[in-house]
């Protein structure tokens, strides 16, 4: 069997508030990603819709979504795997076309979560963890990082100031990325300005500058077995490694608090499938929904040692011009995390820079990227390699 | 003549500031909670305990348990304060949420709003006791041993 290649993809806007309604906003990502490719959607055999329930009304997404992108009458589905869905999506895509049960499946990440309100978006991420031995105590995203956090400073000595600088980077390049929902500059000196919203605590020790925004958005990722990916690209980017993990839900049922054993888990299975090891990522995209997040993936995906990712960062490694450019495009933290769009933004970005057409954030010449996705707390863990 | 309306068995709507779950086979566990115990369960058939109880052993598939109580003192793992709060929480801020590690098995819970935020840190030694919410709902909250 033959390699399986992206031929495509394509991202909305990520905005506050997007002014339409979901199967709209699905169309966005959807026809950025068709005319990147440049083929008819008649080509497209599958689709794959991807985000988190309960933002939105809608019930089974996927065939509102296959109707009204002209995707009838293929075979549709809605999967999910919290904020790693699309990234999910692309290993299901993945073994669709290595099956040879497909040609060319789309995977559609949306989420429009701006139908509900910022405290009932928290409460459905906390529900997005344990409901019945966790949620009642009053649970949420940021906290639960906040827990991860400070795991991580007991055990590293990692401080405040090292996680500000990763926001400070997110927020260098997030300035220069037309897609951001988060353009503005920020400074480390605003995280320890009183004044400035980034110091203000939201759940100790994380403030609101480690935290990426709520964002409406979508996705879409064109995926084809070799032959039609020649066929239909000129620059086809081939999946090399795909890793995938779970864990326990309850924080309960777990040992590590500096790190992500998912992260860790399916980092290993994708260098395994590639044949490659970290050394050999020339650009990567981490989920960073917030600072201590990104800190944490670049020891569990061994581009630092356990306890020092901080020295990466201070040394500006994870810059553009570093050793390992680590979301140059401005992350979670400033694109904004549309939950189910979000992996397949992190593809559409590795791919551009693999084809050389990622603009002002282009990476010098990259070979090989990596896509690390994260759903729920440290719950799902999907780790992508792509290559030229 | 109507029909007699089932009664439902629906205790478990008492746990935390908020339940989101109302039925479920270790109902008990309020009943327990009532009585000032936190009990997990232990598989009788292989003697696997469980906290939180479960009403089913992943590792032989048995059903058969029995309640036994948890009690000593913790290690604290790690928490967070909460500044903010999701809807239906907000009269409870602060509050910190945490880990407490007795060794064989962990509890997830609060930390009691009078301990001192400068006293708590990680590796402390707590124990956890049951808590009557200001809404009449029950939970468990972590106290300095």
């Amino acid at each position: 069997m033959g390699k399986v290649g992206i031929i495509g993809v394509g991202q909305s806007a990520f905005v506050r508030g997007y002014p339409g309604s979901i199967r709209e906003l699905a169309f966005e990502g959807f026809k950025d990603a068709m005319q990147d490719v440049g083929i008819p959607t008649k080509d497209i055999d599958a689709s794959i819709i991807c985000s988190a329930p309960e933002y939105d009304k809608q019930r089974s997404p996927a065939g509102v979504f296959a109707e009204y992108l002209g995707l009838v009458p293929q075979p549709t589905c809605y999967l999910e795997s919290l904020c790693s869905s699309s990234s999910m999506g692309l290993r299901f895509a993945y073994s669709l076309v290595k099956s040879g049960l497909h040609d060319v499946v789309a995977v559609i990440g949306f989420q429009k979560m701006s139908e509900i309100s910022s405290a009932e978006s928290q409460e459905r991420m906390g529900r997005g963890a344990d409901i019945q031995w966790e949620s009642p105590f009053g649970t949420m995203m940021p906290a639960y990082y906040a827990m991860y956090a400070r795991g991580h400073m007991e055990q590293y000595g990692t401080t405040l100031e090292d996680l500000a600088l990763i926001r400070v980077k997110a927020a260098t390049y997030g300035q220069i990325n037309e897609k951001a929902v988060y353009r503005r500059p920020v400074t480390f000196e605003m995280f320890s300005d009183p004044e400035s919203p980034m110091s203000n605590p939201v759940a100790n020790p994380l403030r609101v500058g480690d935290c990426c925004a709520n964002a409406d958005g979508s996705s879409c990722i064109i995926v084809a077995n070799e032959e039609k990916a020649k066929a239909f690209s000129k620059k086809p980017v081939w999946i090399l490694g795909l890793g995938a993990a779970s864990t326990t839900v309850n924080l309960a049922g777990r040992d590590l608090f500096s790190g992500l054993t998912v992260a860790q888990q399916a980092g290993e299975e994708a260098y395994k499938m590639a044949g490659i090891t970290a050394k050999d990522i020339d650009v990567a995209e981490v989920h960073d929904c917030f600072t201590i997040a990104e800190m944490m993936a670049y020891e569990n995906l061994g581009f630092a040692k356990p306890g020092e990712g901080k020295e990466l960062i201070k040394a500006k490694e994870t810059y553009k011009e570093g050793s390992i450019p680590v979301n140059v495009d401005g992350g979670l933290l400033s694109k904004g995390h549309p939950i189910g769009a979000t992996g397949g933004s992190q593809i559409r970005t590795v791919v551009l820079q693999l084809r050389g057409e990622a603009g002002e954030m282009q990476v010098k010449d990259p070979e090989i990227g990596l896509v690390h996705n994260i759903g729920g707390v440290g719950l799902y863990g999907n780790v992508s390699i792509l290559g030229r | 003549m109507g029909k007699k309306k089932k009664e439902v068995d629906d205790r478990f709507k008492r746990f935390g500031t908020v339940s989101f779950t109302s039925i479920t086979k270790i109902n008990d566990f309020i009943d327990y909670l009532d009585q000032g115990k936190i009990m997990g369960t232990r598989c009788k058939e292989c003697g696997l305990f469980f906290f939180p109880p479960r009403a089913d052993c992943y590792n032989c598939l048995s059903s058969d348990m029995e309640w036994v109580e948890v009690s000593g003192t913790g290690k604290l793992v790690t928490y967070s304060k909460l500044e903010f709060a999701p809807i239906g929480f907000g009269d409870d801020l602060p509050y910190a949420i945490a880990l407490l590690d007795y060794g064989d098995y962990k509890m997830f819970g609060r930390i009691a709003g009078d301990v001192p935020e400068d006293e708590i840190h990680a590796g402390m030694e707590m124990t956890a006791r049951v808590n009557t919410l200001p809404n009449g709902q029950l939970n468990y909250v972590f106290h300095k041993a």
